[in-house]
């Protein structure tokens, strides 16, 4: 059975038109596509065995890739909907343009890489994987990301990040560039409140600093670290590594594992 | 700085009984009692004593009673005991107190201001011992209407069900984490629920992949902390459930504390061992019936619409309309756990002074989506300290479609209640997850003790049901002229759509 007759099983006659194969590649045109048979087309075609999906015209289409576990390169073009990505462990997407809010929410493995801002809510309780974001995040960007042996998330930010990064942080790294702020603070509020575990690492100064963390210069192993991210994150945009390297970096890390260890009485 | 806090509990110890077997010295977690060399004679360090009754248990001779302290500060109808020895203790630590299990103030319970009704010469009685008495009961979102489509003499149904969970009794686990519980807790009670046909509920520490095999019977929890959520949990799951709130502490999240996170609950919850566990008090990505609507959305795109999702909140005074919004969030069903909710640890200033009694709130969760229309798009399971299954058919008339039991269930493998869940030293080896104390608890026996129980209520809950001439609980559901109120106000009465005895 070639492509086409095993997707119309899939997914029926009516998507078909939408779909053309290059090689390996296939284009999707997305638009006025309800996210559940984008969801239903993509995974289709990941099951007949195509390693890369290019999707034009997303207009806002929510939950793309959410929940998917196979391990297939999908190019959005245009603005992905809220939720991408959620819960999914296996692809790899690229996003050129700005994603919505709670992009990579409760992810579990994969790359998400956006060329543009992302929404609130960027990488919520991540539990692996990585996300790149080259301009900002929004509010409350890597609450309580998670972290157990190998399994360790990243978000790397290049522009700035909303107030509440990091907060109830349990493990994972967060990486702040701002690289479109140049000479300026970092000015978010309430970075890593209730912090007791992972890493927030910043380029530059920082105006705001709650109690439960410190903020420490990174040392050259840090930097080591810093330096791999920021390569992966300035191969994906194509930008300098040595000025995304340049300057201070603080590294954000909880004073006490039981932020809230003292609050009760037994 | 000394304490001046009294001991609770003084042990007794009959020393003529006491054979030195040391029973009592292994069995209590809490040092309480220890051996006197010199005197040949074991005592006990009365402060340390939580009163579980443990060692009372075990001691081979019983030569142990453990009694409330008769020493008291001077008898005040305001200044009682507890309100004296909670602003001691927090001017000794100036801490939060915490506490175990449900609220335990005697001002809240309805169920015993409730009767049930019997048939009596004008309708007769149902014998359940010589009758079939149906008491399955599905959860799910229901369809307004059913089509059919005849050919010759075959019926086929048209419509498009949603996904049901099937319960052969209409009473469920409630959620208890691994992690608050011991592993072989979640693992009696997935024995207990998958031999019953019925489901235990995860709670928010993921499920032990050990325990995937009981996943039909499993409905698996995503709450703030996310602890546990990835997508084969979703997947090995019978159904989904958003925690919004519990009856405990609703509205605050949930610390467990570091004392229980040890290298396993680590590993399930991907936090450092040793840390306390927080769930915040919201889901950040839920700030609205909208945003609740996009989660819905969200795992039932994960899931392909195979699962129901089930959205659990504390009853608080605007729960009717908080209900009906999670409808139109797209749930299917609603867990309402009223403020006798169990838990592992709480503030007891939450635990005891927020939400309301889940009596009033199913019938008005239940009265509401009447109203609106929407009763069908989502079944109602109700929580909230339930005792037995008289209160289970108290429910159900009000409302409910189901209940969860958790207290109960802990009590029927061990538990005495004795509050002191969030130290992590449950003697009883229950609310533990430290793996010599979790070995006391024996998933056989103790899955034994829970179908039991679940087999008591569902013959009770026929034999009742037998009693008003009731064959199918379908019949009994939000029928609330079997009830009768007694000692209510107009007002409560109102409320919960019952009449006074009498009338």
């Amino acid at each position: 059975m070639g492509y086409a007759e095993e997707l119309v099983a899939d997914i029926g006659q009516k998507f078909l038109s939408r779909v053309m194969p290059k090689g390996s590649v296939y284009s999707v045109e997305a638009s006025g596509l309800h996210y559940r048979d984008l969801n239903t087309l993509l995974r289709a075609l990941g099951n007949n065995g195509a390693k890369k999906i290019e999707v034009h015209n997303i207009y806002g289409q929510r939950y793309i890739g959410t929940g998917f576990d196979q391990k297939i390169i999908v190019e959005l073009f245009g603005t992905p909907g809220n939720d991408l990505g959620a819960f999914m462990s296996g692809p790899k997407i690229f996003v050129h343009g700005n994603a919505q809010d709670c992009c990579g929410n409760t992810m579990d493995g994969g790359l998400i890489v956006v060329h543009g801002h992302v929404g609130d809510i960027a990488g919520y309780s991540m539990r692996d994987g990585k996300l790149f974001v080259r301009d900002d995040v929004g509010y409350r960007a890597g609450i309580h990301m998670k972290e157990y042996r190998d399994k360790q998330p990243a978000l790397v930010v290049g522009g700035t990040a909303g107030d509440f990064l990091g907060e109830y942080m349990a493990g994972g790294v967060i990486l702040v560039l701002g690289l479109n702020s140049e000479n300026e603070k970092f000015r978010a509020r309430y970075v890593g409140t209730g912090m007791h575990g992972g890493i927030i690492f910043v380029r530059g100064e920082m105006s705001n600093l709650v109690s439960g963390v410190k903020a420490l210069e990174a040392n050259e192993e840090d930097m080591k670290f810093v330096e791999g991210l920021v390569r992966e994150f300035c191969f994906y945009f194509g930008l300098d590594v040595d000025d995304a390297l340049d300057g201070k970096f603080i590294k954000i890390t909880p004073v006490n594992l039981r932020p809230y260890g003292n609050l009760y009485a037994y | 700085m000394k304490s001046y806090l009294p001991p609770e509990y003084i042990v007794y110890r009959d020393h003529e009984r006491c054979t030195r077997c040391h029973v009592c010295i292994e069995q209590c977690t809490y040092e309480t009692h220890y051996y006197d060399a010199k005197d040949d004679k074991i005592y006990s360090r009365d402060n340390n004593c939580t009163n579980c009754q443990r060692c009372v248990v075990f001691c081979p001779t019983n030569a142990i009673s453990i009694l409330k302290n008769p020493n008291t500060f001077r008898e005040n109808a305001n200044w009682t005991q507890e309100a004296i020895l909670a602003i001691k203790k927090q001017a000794e630590t100036g801490g939060v107190i915490l506490a175990g299990m449900g609220c335990d103030k005697p001002f809240f319970t309805i169920w015993d201001r409730l009767v049930l009704n019997a048939s009596q010469v004008t309708n007769p009685s149902i014998d359940p011992l010589r009758e079939p008495m149906e008491i399955r009961t599905y959860l799910g979102s229901k369809p307004d209407y059913l089509e059919f489509e005849y050919n010759n003499n075959d019926v086929a149904l048209m419509t498009k069900v949603a996904p049901q969970l099937c319960l052969e009794t209409p009473i469920m686990f409630s959620a208890l984490s691994y992690g608050a519980v011991s592993l072989n807790v979640h693992e009696s009670l997935a024995r207990a629920a998958a031999e019953c046909g019925t489901y235990f509920n995860t709670g928010e520490g993921g499920l032990n992949s050990k325990l995937y095999g009981y996943g039909d019977h499993a409905i698996v929890q995503v709450a703030s902390g996310r602890f546990g959520v990835y997508k084969q949990y979703l997947d090995v799951g019978a159904a989904i459930e958003i925690k919004i709130g519990q009856g405990a502490k609703p509205g605050i999240g949930g610390h467990l504390p570091g004392e229980k996170v040890t290298e396993d609950i680590s590993r399930m919850r991907m936090i450092p061992i040793g840390t306390d566990a927080l769930s915040p008090a919201p889901q950040h990505d839920i700030y609205s019936i909208e945003d609740l609507r996009q989660l819905i959305c969200a795992l039932k795109e994960a899931t392909d619409y195979s699962k129901p999702v089930s959205v659990k909140i504390a009853a608080v005074h605007n729960s009717a309309a908080i209900a009906s919004g999670i409808v139109r969030a797209g749930a299917d069903i609603i867990a309402l756990d009223g403020v006798r909710g169990g838990t592992g640890a709480a503030p007891r200033v939450i635990r005891d002074n927020v939400g309301i009694p889940i009596e009033f709130a199913i019938a008005a969760v239940d009265q509401r989506l009447r109203d609106e229309g929407i009763r069908n798009k989502a079944s109602i399971v109700v929580a909230g300290g339930i005792r037995s299954s008289a209160e289970i058919v108290k429910a159900i008339a009000l409302g409910a479609d189901a209940v969860y039991i958790g207290t109960a269930a802990l009590v029927a493998i061990g538990c005495t209640v004795c509050q002191k869940c969030y130290t992590g030293k449950c003697p009883w080896g229950i609310a533990t997850t430290d793996p010599k104390l979790s070995r006391r608890i024996d998933p056989k026996v103790a899955s034994k003790r829970l179908v039991n129980l679940l087999l008591a209520w569902s013959s009770e809950i026929k034999e009742i049901m037998g009693g008003m001439g009731i064959n199918a609980i379908e019949s009994l559901r939000g029928n609330r002229l079997h009830l009768r109120a007694v000692g209510l106000t107009e007002a409560e009465c109102r409320i919960l759509g019952v009449k006074m005895v009498g009338e």
